[in-house]
């Protein structure tokens, strides 16, 4: 069994953002050189800088026209350190799933930029770019439809290889594809079969071994195991931990589900309405939240234990989300958060660590989206 | 915006403790489907009884029956390629699958309702959510246009949904859907029914919708003083609201007991790894326990206890010998009032 | 945006109950049967061999084309050698199997059988050559429009749309009319000219579907091409409900043949068709009802061959039910 303890103490000093390092690639060559020039560990390999995506929503049938936009992205900023997991949590609407859309270049970004390497891979083309697409892949969160019913399995690893065939080898392919079969604990023999023959927990490790075939640096995972059944979601998490220190992998890994977030992450971010609400390593986000939006996400989380739960303080918030596409002025939390002011509704607050908590060193010093933001601990039982 | 306290008084099960008949008593209920791959078979004797003013969660992964149970009762099986092969499904003593159509059209949806998971399609999209409700009353007890208008107005005041004056002529899908949960919910109290089955209520809603929506089911049902089946996955729901709980494993029920008490000790090595297998919220865990293997094809099931290939502890017998619940009793032998567990392993689980 | 928080909704986990694979089951234990790859069609497949309807139509059809493709070895007489000295509508002497006087004669003396055995290859060859240029066109046109989207599939979703708006017959007739002499591929490419626009609907809408998958999204994803998404990934998950309109549509333009020639504006003489004999024979339909009677019944048998087998095909593949 591979070792799954996290090295907490060096990512707990890592900022979220960090000076991008551009590189300046005159030629496709040197682009190319440059993404597949190695990282050391902990180093950032992606770097997110204020990333936007507005879907315009129109109006009329033939002269379309803009009547407005859903913010689902709008200014999300963070570092992915190489070898780490970045936990990204949020509710239905939050963008989380946009962000992945657009790191995985399938959404083309309205403004802000994407480093790899310090290359901002919004602005590359050719070569270059499939250079990067082949070290970011991604694992779907619904095994059933991400996997294409007409395929079988060996069609559907190999098909990476047809698409970069510099990866393996014509005659080496089908290999390969058993070989990928093995690491993600199934059945080589089973390259024959079609995905519904396979059950869910099965289908997606069929789509980790897809993610895994070109030997990427980064996976993002969008809501990898929320389609899965309680005892299949632990092994496919299991498995995904392993894969992280055999393939020396780099995560982001969004989900909704706070649990699995905490256990799999160094790092985790909370989203809200296409903003960053909260960032940091994962004790001081579960263990020290400071953001109100934060601390009621992990209050309503329901516990699988009746004893801890009772002396823990539960925080209802009224109200849904607001639409995206009209976001509330100023913080966008306002409308639901208890500690709202006027100042809220002016003022954007900032991600940044807050005030009161600069230069000290407790765990609460770490970035927060708030004007008033103070630490409370709502996990643990009292 | 309010932070409430936790500690609540869970009212007394009121019904079978008194020697009554209960509310609600499935007994040996097996149902199966006929497929090409052979015959499935979905729930194999499943037994349990609600008693008004009593949660009890049903908890089971996909397949375990959990949901074809409820379907059961609510008389909402495709039949076929659905069969009932034998089993009781009495309702204040009267065997619901024996009665005419008629009897039992007069239960389903009066005296016992259901929720369902996806509210969107539970709800017809061309009627405005003021006109579905009030169809209730309209074709159920036979008011005017304009009272059951009124009710229906009523109706989404007491499940909490803001404006409802203004939103009852609104279509289901210009509600969030958390409100589209309310309406579900608000639909299946319309005629005050003595039972609800609350199939995955709150699955598809995010972490801080659910927690509304499962409070005001439960606020609902003490008010009302009804019997409540909730059907889950979800074991963190569960904890939130039942009295007490069954779980479910390859249509099966293989323990059953109070809330407080199954996670404190489980005495069925499925319930063991699933609580195992979640990983904590509190606090940074290390590798997952996994529950090795899959959950069984229901066309095949394997022999003696069906848990026995993915189970740490299974021995020959488990192969061989179907165990039936055992009552689970203390180490010294005295009585765990309600809790049971299917496992020839029992003791060793639970004192182990 | 949808980042649906799923799990198993009643239906889904009834079906994962119902229907799930059988693998992971230890060695040996496994039956033959599950261990075989089964694709979808393959489930098709075995669906479509377990329909008396299947079997039924295809043994009829099967008939069908080898008399449309041998006609030579069901009778000897020249369809087109009249007699009318010795055989002027001479009543059907039905106990003579598979001879020239089985169904009798026609007005010109020409025996019914022969005509009605050289008569199938015209309407076979107009059923599926329609069915094959319109389900081309169509086809084609659908997977562009529900592919690319935006204006490309406003001019191609107009065009089907004032197509679609052509009266289907009389747009035919009109069409054909123009032309003096009609041969089998000029009706064919006349009824093909307004029929493709269902195909064409049908293909565009089950594209724009599976283009939505996840499964496109991952190829995408990974940098494939839109050739590689198009002809791998979208068509054969979108080609099962046009091949059924196909399937279906057959019947109708064998039939569409036939009410054509029948009004004198589908296939002419020389050609030999059905709808030209019972344009004939409804001439003398009151006293000689076997004129009209054969060539009618096996009009009405080979599109009612073609329909079934469609329904059958429907029901094997139609997605719902999967």
């Amino acid at each position: 069994m591979a070792d799954v303890e996290k090295t907490d103490e060096s990512m707990d000093a890592t900022p979220n953002v960090t000076e991008v390092e551009t590189v300046d690639a005159a030629t496709d060559e040197e682009a190319v050189a440059a993404i597949e020039a190695p990282v050391e560990r902990g180093e950032p390999i992606l770097q997110v800088r204020n990333l936007v995506k507005h879907f315009p929503l129109t109006q009329g049938i033939l002269f379309k026209r803009q009547v407005g936009a859903v913010k689902a992205v709008d200014g999300v900023s963070f570092d992915l350190y190489q070898g780490e997991t970045l936990g990204i949590v949020g509710e239905s609407g939050c963008g989380k799933s946009t962000v992945a859309k657009l790191l995985m270049m399938l959404e083309t970004a309205t403004a802000g930029e994407i480093f790899y390497k310090g290359q901002d891979i919004t602005k590359l083309s050719g070569r270059a770019l499939k250079a990067v697409r082949r070290n970011i892949q991604m694992v779907f969160q619904d095994p059933y439809t991400s996997l294409n019913p007409r395929m079988t399995v060996g069609d559907i690893i190999g098909e990476t290889f047809e698409i970069h065939p510099e990866v393996a080898p014509k005659g080496d392919r089908r290999r390969k594809v058993q070989e990928l079969l093995d690491v993600v604990g199934l059945n080589p023999e089973y390259i024959n079969r079609y995905p519904h023959q396979f059950s869910g927990g099965q289908r997606q490790r069929i789509g980790i071994a897809r993610g895994l075939a070109l030997n990427p640096e980064i996976i993002i995972c969008d809501e990898p195991v929320s389609a899965l059944d309680v005892s299949v979601q632990a092994q496919v998490i299991n498995l995904m931990e392993k894969l992280q220190d055999e393939f020396n992998l780099s995560y982001l890994f969004i989900a909704h589900d706070l649990s699995i977030v905490r256990h799999i992450s160094d790092r985790v971010g909370v989203m809200y309405l296409g903003k960053m609400a909260e960032i940091g390593s994962d004790a001081e986000i579960y263990d020290h939240p400071t953001h109100p939006y934060t601390q009621a996400l992990l209050s309503a989380v329901p516990v699988p234990d009746p004893e801890a739960r009772e002396g823990r303080d539960r925080i209802i918030l009224t109200g849904d989300v607001p639409s995206p596409a009209n976001p509330p002025s100023g913080c966008r939390f306002r409308t639901r958060c208890w500690k709202a002011q006027d100042k809220c509704a002016e003022e954007v607050p900032l991600l940044a660590v807050p005030e009161r908590f600069k230069g000290s060193d407790t765990p609460a010093a770490h970035e927060s989206a708030c004007h008033f933001a103070e630490e409370k601990d709502v996990v643990h039982a009292a | 915006m309010t932070t409430i306290d936790k500690t609540r008084n869970v009212p007394e099960p009121r019904g079978a403790a008194d020697g009554s008949t209960p509310l609600l008593e499935v007994r040996d209920l097996h149902v199966e489907f006929h497929t090409r791959d052979g015959v499935a078979k979905a729930v194999n004797g499943v037994n349990y009884t609600v008693n008004s003013g009593e949660t009890l969660a049903v908890l089971g992964e996909s397949g375990s029956g959990k949901s074809v149970t409820a379907q059961a009762i609510m008389g909402i099986l495709d039949m076929p390629p659905g069969r009932i092969p034998q089993g009781q499904i009495l309702y204040r003593g009267e065997d619901m699958l024996t009665m005419s159509a008629d009897a039992r059209r007069k239960i389903r949806g009066r005296k016992i309702a259901m929720i369902f998971q996806d509210a969107l399609s539970a709800l017809n999209p061309v009627l405005s959510v003021g006109y579905q409700l009030g169809e209730m009353f309209r074709v159920h007890e036979g008011l005017s246009k304009k009272d059951a208008k009124a009710k229906a107005i009523e109706l989404m005041d007491r499940v909490k949904i803001p404006a409802a004056k203004e939103r009852v002529g609104d279509y289901p899908h210009q509600f969030s859907g958390g409100m589209r949960q309310r309406i579900m919910i608000a639909m299946a109290l319309a005629l005050e029914p003595d039972l609800i089955i609350a199939d995955e209520p709150t699955t598809a809603l995010d972490v801080t919708v659910q927690a509304q929506v499962m409070d005001l089911l439960a606020e609902l049902q003490r008010e009302y003083n009804m019997g409540l089946i909730l059907i889950t996955h979800d074991l963190g729901v569960v904890a939130d609201v039942a009295d007490k709980i069954a779980v479910m494993y390859a249509g099966r029920i293989v323990e059953t007991a109070p809330v407080h008490e199954l996670y404190k000790r489980p005495a069925h090595p499925y319930t063991r790894g699933l609580l195992d297998s979640i990983p904590r919220l509190d606090q940074k865990g290390q590798e997952l326990y996994a529950i090795k293997g899959l959950p069984p094809n229901l066309t095949r099931i394997p022999s003696g206890c069906a848990f026995n290939p993915r189970c740490p502890m299974a021995q020959d017998v488990c192969r061989t010998d179907v165990p039936p619940l055992h009552p689970v009793t203390e180490r010294d032998g005295s009585e765990l009032v309600g809790r049971g567990s299917a496992c020839h392993f029992w003791k060793e689980t639970i004192h182990g | 945006m949808p980042d649906v928080t799923k799990a198993q909704t009643t239906d889904e986990a009834l079906l994962d109950a119902v229907a799930p694979p059988a693998v992971e089951v230890p060695a040996g234990q496994d039956e033959k049967k599950s261990d075989k790859p089964r694709s979808l069609w393959g489930d098709a497949w075995y669906d479509l061999r377990h329909r008396p309807m299947f079997w039924v139509s295809s043994v009829l059809l099967f008939l069908l084309i080898v008399i449309a493709a041998f006609p030579g070895l069901f009778t000897s007489v020249d369809p087109r050698d009249g007699d009318l000295v010795n055989h002027y509508l001479s009543k059907p002497e039905l106990t003579h199997f598979f001879q020239p006087d089985w169904f009798g004669y026609d007005q010109q003396g020409r025996s019914i059988y022969a005509r009605v055995v050289h008569g199938t290859r015209a309407s076979i060859l107009v059923g599926v050559g329609v069915t094959a240029v319109v389900t081309l066109v169509g086809a084609l046109l659908g997977m562009l429009a529900g592919y690319f989207g935006g204006w490309v599939d406003s001019v191609i979703s107009r065009l089907t749309d004032i197509f679609f708006g052509i009266p289907f017959l009389l747009g035919t007739m009109v069409v054909l009319n123009a032309f003096t002499e009609r041969k089998v591929y000029v009706v064919i490419l006349a009824l093909a000219f307004l029929g493709w626009t269902s195909i064409a609907r049908v293909t565009r809408s089950s594209v724009i579907t599976a283009k939505q998958a996840d499964y496109v999204t991952a190829a995408r994803a990974l940098g494939a091409g839109t050739s590689r998404i198009l002809f791998r990934h979208v068509m054969p998950n979108a080609i099962a409900p046009t091949i059924v309109v196909a399937t279906i549509a057959l019947g109708g333009y064998i039939s569409a043949e036939a009410t054509l020639s029948f009004l004198g504006l589908g296939l002419s003489d020389p050609t030999i068709s059905w709808g030209i004999d019972i344009s004939e024979g409804s001439k003398v339909i009151r006293d000689n009802p076997h004129t009209l009677l054969f060539p009618a019944g096996m009009l009405s048998l080979t599109v009612f061959a073609f329909i079934m087998l469609g329904d059958a095909v429907r029901d094997a593949l139609d997605p719902k039910l999967r």
